[in-house]
């Protein structure tokens, strides 16, 4: 029964880590760019969330509103005063260009909110279920659901609206996709925004139950990393499979070698991926 | 630089400690000598071969942690532990170079953090190498194979023979077949590869060469503050701090490191100061700023600065005596 339990925390965790994760995809499928501050966008939104809580009184669906949309904006922000003009750019300079935001949103945010873990208070969203002997949080129950519900949605988003063609159509051909009337440059804008927008929602789902620090986005953006590896670049799909895996297999290491090694199997299955299947589960050769 | 530059900074660096009887600017004389060794180190498969590692801090860590084990383990002296070291981190640079120097660069990017992550967790828990507190040299010496010194001097001078050593090797591969093969790599890996260039190979090769002076630098630093711990070893910033220097004076520039360093540990030593135990964030949001701007401004650093400012003096007397 125990182990029942580890699995489904595990599943809905991993739902959490498909969600930021599919904002990553996004943004380095379109347009070959890695964000490496996704982590940090992931931070930024719980404490929108903790804060719009404690000064506001929002609750839990206004608080993951305002995440998600201050994050759509600084992740607009971000592509047009940075990512637009490194994106041609060196190698180097993209990578150093979004290093640097880890940087200063990190330690920015470690100043001004301290270095003390804060967070929500446990019971925000009702006590814990029983569901046939298995003890369900509510906050991680809520959070793995809606996260689900919202990846799927972004897969719709993409592959069934006008908005999701003219972006999948820049992905594809920068130049063909202007010739048939598309803004390159807005899109890609809107992509960033999206992906702003996933890590501010994510990061406001498990703002109920996560301890909320400057740092945490440093292990959240790896896992990011290791989940659009995993599930291959590009696809969102690809990320869902491999977060719910990924939050799985984390969740069963925490059970069997104890919570301080589960990140060390993660990163372990992303050195063992790129040896075996580089493009990842779902991804284009 | 002309030959008449070269010697003039090689003098300089070697009259340095010579001209102050003040052990803080021999202190930071030697500390500027150890971030230029690593950020050299890095410059070699981040500027020659444009392949950014975001995880040398894997190599420093080894580098840093063998020589204090070996005294820890059998209390002989740190001297035999920099092979070891080093061993270990070729080692461990193949096991991430094979698998993600077929694949584009941000994949390296990522495994190299990845495989500098995982270390530090490992080492961070694991009592064999100190756990969380870490390891301590030495305290006093036994004899000169210890290598511990009251004074920076000694290190400096030190320090200064390995970059002597470390940009000459990178001023030879420089004007070598290697070195051209690292610049069309650097250009465009596909154009590389279709010319007959092994890629793979060449950039495993720069990669295990970097990851050699990284670790001797990790190991200087060990018998130089005679501790280390996961932080200061394998700590992110580290890394980044390589990087950042690096990049700052000019990436894939032979001296572009050694200027970064000479700004930028000044600068931070005085922030450290001045802001205090609360210092080391505002420093890392400054790095951060730099970062961007350098990335946003100008990709190629400091140095490229001063070469194109040399070029329009070049074609402005060029102009005016052809008008005479």
């Amino acid at each position: 029964m125990v182990l029942v339990q580890v699995i489904v925390a595990g599943l809905l965790i991993g739902s959490v880590y498909a969600l930021f994760s599919s904002g990553l995809t996004l943004v380095w499928g379109m347009m070959n760019v890695i964000n490496f501050a996704h982590g940090e966008f992931v931070m930024l939104g719980m404490y929108v969330a903790f804060w719009a809580f404690t000064l506001l009184n929002f609750g839990v669906a206004s608080f993951g509103l305002a995440a998600a949309i201050l994050l759509f904006v600084l992740g607009v922000l971000v592509y047009f005063c940075l990512i637009k003009h490194v994106m041609r750019g060196p190698m180097l300079a993209q990578i150093l260009s979004t290093f640097g935001l880890v940087l200063v949103l990190r330690y920015s945010a470690f100043w001004a909110f301290g270095s003390n873990f804060v967070g929500l208070p446990e019971n925000i969203l009702g006590p814990s279920l029983n569901v046939g002997g298995i003890l369900l949080s509510a906050p991680k129950l809520v959070a793995g659901v809606a996260a689900l519900v919202i990846t799927i949605g972004m897969h719709l988003l993409l592959t069934r609206t006008m908005l999701g063609s003219r972006i999948l159509a820049v992905a594809e051909n920068r130049n063909a996709a202007m010739l048939m009337g598309i803004k390159p440059d807005r899109m890609q804008a809107i992509a960033w925004g999206l992906s702003g927008a996933s890590a501010g929602i994510a990061g406001a789902l498990i703002a109920t139950f996560f301890p909320i620090s400057a740092t945490v986005g440093e292990s959240l953006g790896l896992i990011a990393f290791v989940v659009v590896t995993f599930g291959g670049f590009g696809s969102v799909p690809g990320a869902m499979v491999a977060g719910l895996i990924i939050g799985l297999i984390e969740s069963l290491s925490a059970f069997y070698f104890g919570p301080i090694y589960q990140d060390v199997f993660v990163y372990a299955l992303f050195v063992l991926v790129l040896w075996i299947r580089p493009r990842g589960l779902m991804g284009k050769a | 630089m002309s030959r008449y530059g070269y010697s003039l900074l090689a003098l300089g660096l070697l009259a340095f400690p010579l001209s102050f009887d003040n052990p803080y600017y021999e202190q930071l004389g030697s500390l500027v000598l150890l971030a230029a060794i690593s950020a050299s180190a890095w410059n070699l498969i981040g500027g020659y071969a444009g392949q950014v590692s975001v995880g040398n801090a894997v190599f420093f860590g080894a580098g840093a942690y063998m020589p204090l084990l070996f005294y820890k383990l059998w209390g002989i002296s740190p001297l035999f532990g920099f092979p070891v070291g080093i061993a270990i981190s070729i080692v461990i640079a193949v096991i991430i170079g094979i698998p993600t120097f077929r694949l584009s660069g941000h994949y390296f990017s990522m495994a190299t953090i990845a495989v500098a992550e995982l270390i530090r967790i490992v080492v961070s828990n694991w009592d064999f190498l100190g756990a969380s507190i870490g390891l301590t040299g030495p305290a006093i010496p036994r004899d000169w194979a210890d290598l511990v010194f009251r004074s920076s001097v000694p290190y400096y001078y030190m320090f200064l023979g390995v970059l002597a050593l470390l940009l000459f090797i990178t001023y030879r591969i420089e004007r070598s077949r290697f070195g051209y093969y690292l610049r069309a790599i650097r250009g465009s890996d596909r154009a590389a590869r279709s010319l007959g260039v092994p890629v793979s190979r060449y950039k495993l090769y720069i990669f295990m060469l970097s990851a050699t002076f990284t670790s001797l630098a990790g190991s200087l630093y060990a018998v130089k503050f005679g501790f280390v711990d996961p932080a200061s070893g394998f700590g992110i910033l580290v890394s980044v701090n390589m990087v950042i220097i690096a990049a700052l004076g000019g990436a894939g520039r032979l001296f572009g490191p050694l200027l970064g360093a000479v700004i930028l540990i000044p600068l931070q030593s005085e922030t450290n100061s001045l802001f205090g135990g609360s210092g080391t964030g505002f420093t890392y949001i400054l790095y951060g700023s730099i970062i961007m701007l350098i990335a946003r401004f100008e990709p190629g650093g400091l140095l490229e600065i001063w070469e194109r400012f040399q070029e329009r003096r070049k074609t402005q007397r060029e102009n005016k005596s052809n008008v005479a």
